[in-house]
């Protein structure tokens, strides 16, 4: 197994992203807010535009390698790759596929990027506008089950059952998220504090999510450049290494109706011991976690499945400011992630997890040697990554 | 051995996306079945796995050989959700409305979505025994449920 790690010969070199804009909001094309994001990782590597010579993105991405190749006089494409699967399931997924292909030497210079303007081309939470309705969704969908949060309320809901968990874990979540945004002047709620009697007091979206338990959407696009450990460390910031990165699923996960044999799930039960494993730590290594937030009850999730805590533990591990920065057990989402910072489909909790391994986070977790980043919850596939200074 | 509740009212109001069979028609059976307030769940020939939705292969032992096979309509909610905030045109004056995920015990515990019938603030709770109710459109019907 070892000789196929890619622990240690890789690191995150440069990250840039746009203004984050509420979704609708960005002035320019979704295509121009992937150009700049781009182009300002190039900058913060210290490397060129010509140096990149690889692409890598998620969830269908629209900016395709080749145009945006051509638009910024890239001199030539050696690796492209999309990961397949909705949601944010290919977050760690695609910064690991540029990893691979920078290990295996296709490419020395990749991004992995995503970019969005929902104003351009419509939201995700709306529903399906369409008279008919064909294979798996025919199942669903005319039930009035068709939005992100409709289908991961009822995956949340046999979880909380299962595990006797009430909606204080949900709210610690949300608490969490919006009070590390209020230190980052980036984040869409900044200046908008949380607290706990407004987030019982917003309104449902679907039982068990509050209005606050669910991601925002958002206008804007962000990018990381990976390179080998060797050229990293003759550019211009401190390298931030990836000591491991998984994607898959489990067992039967997303069939059809919902008929997932181990339903209240994450779906990071046969990732985690196989990051940690290629990593050689163990969860308690991890100082700071980045948790891809489409909704709370993911989040709770996931971070049982990485072992950060069990099922039983769960509640008291995301109350009383336990992921709070700077006193709790662990920081979770120390820039706001998709909460409260932006959306940016989760790419953004990946320039987070780089900022707290620099030691540059608004919310830097002192001394911080390990961020674990996980993205999907609920999905398929999911993807990890496990960053080090 | 089907129950035969019928509902001529929609659950959810019109407008709403309806069903409508795959064209490659791995699903014809089970939409034909509901037009006959039937309930069928695919059932492996070779052995005896049930799955919902239907493939072409069983998911156990690969055969090819699968049938179709009544299931009685009686089931247990596994999950459900109350739904308040509308993303659909049809929703938007609908107010909350309930989905569950049930799982019937005598098809392999597949499960089914539907709306569970009836006051949208009812209390509902996992494992409350429910029967399938047929809401019949113009050429689909619905698998709804309502408690037992």
């Amino acid at each position: 197994m070892t000789d196929y790690t890619i622990k240690d010969k890789v690191a995150i070199v440069g990250i840039g992203e746009t203004r984050y804009y509420k979704a609708g909001q960005s002035p320019v094309s979704e295509f121009q807010l992937a150009l700049e994001a781009i182009q300002k990782a190039v900058a913060d590597a210290g490397l060129q535009v010509e140096d990149i010579d690889g692409f890598a993105s998620y969830s269908d991405d629209r900016n395709d390698p080749v145009r945006l190749a051509a638009a910024l006089g890239v001199p030539q494409i050696q690796f492209s790759n999309m990961h397949w699967g909705g949601g944010g399931g290919g977050v760690a997924g695609a910064v690991g596929n540029a990893a691979a292909a920078v290990v295996a030497g296709y490419a020395k210079h990749v991004v992995a990027f995503r970019a969005l303007a929902q104003g351009q081309f419509g939201r995700f939470g709306q529903g399906h506008a369409g008279a008919r309705v064909r294979g798996p969704m025919a199942y669903s969908m005319p039930y009035g089950l068709m939005s992100p949060a409709q289908m991961f309320a009822m995956r949340t809901q046999r979880f909380m059952y299962e595990h006797n968990i009430s909606q204080e874990a949900l709210c610690g979540i949300a608490l969490a998220s919006y009070k590390h945004a209020q230190q980052n002047p980036r984040a869409i709620m900044y200046g908008r504090p949380l607290t706990r009697e407004s987030y019982y007091n917003s309104r449902w979206i679907v039982e068990p999510f509050h209005l606050f338990d669910c991601c925002l959407e958002n206008d804007g696009a962000a990018a990381v450049i990976l390179t080998t450990t060797e050229r990293a460390r003759d550019l211009k910031q401190k390298p931030v290494y990836l000591m491991a990165a998984a994607q898959g699923s489990g067992y039967r996960q997303w069939t059809a109706a919902h008929n997932d044999p181990d339903y209240a799930t994450s779906n990071f039960k046969t990732l985690a011991p196989r990051l940690f494993g290629m990593a050689g730590i163990t969860p308690k290594d991890v100082d700071v976690a980045q948790v891809y937030e489409n909704f709370t009850g993911g989040v709770l999730m996931s971070l049982v499945e990485h072992g950060l805590c069990s099922a039983e533990e769960a509640e008291a591990f995301c109350t009383n400011g336990n992921l709070e920065w700077p006193n709790g057990g662990l920081p979770l989402n120390t820039s706001g992630g998709n909460l409260a910072e932006a959306y940016m489909h989760g790419l953004e909790l990946v320039l987070e997890g780089v900022r707290q391994m620099r030691g540059t986070s608004t919310c830097q977790v002192k001394d911080a040697q390990v961020c674990l980043v996980a993205a999907g919850p609920m999905v398929a596939p999911v993807s990890d990554l496990l960053l080090r200074n | 051995m089907s129950v035969e509740h019928v509902t001529t009212v929609s659950y959810l109001p019109e407008g709403m996306p309806l069903p409508a069979p795959m064209p490659d028609g791995l699903d014809a059976p089970f939409w034909e079945g509901t037009k006959q307030h039937k309930l069928l769940v695919q059932r492996c020939k070779t052995c005896g796995s049930f799955q919902f939705g239907p493939e072409w292969i069983c998911h156990k032992c690969r055969s090819g050989e699968l049938s179709w096979v009544e299931s009685s309509g009686r089931g247990k909610v596994y999950a459900f959700e109350r739904v308040w905030h509308p993303v659909h045109k049809a929703l938007k004056e609908r107010g909350p409305y309930l989905i569950v995920l049930v799982e019937l015990p005598d098809a392999g515990n597949v499960r089914m979505v539907g709306n569970l019938l009836g006051d949208p603030q009812q209390d509902v709770k996992i494992g409350d025994s429910v029967e399938v109710v047929w809401e019949d459109h113009t050429d689909v019907t619905l698998v709804q449920w309502q408690r037992i």
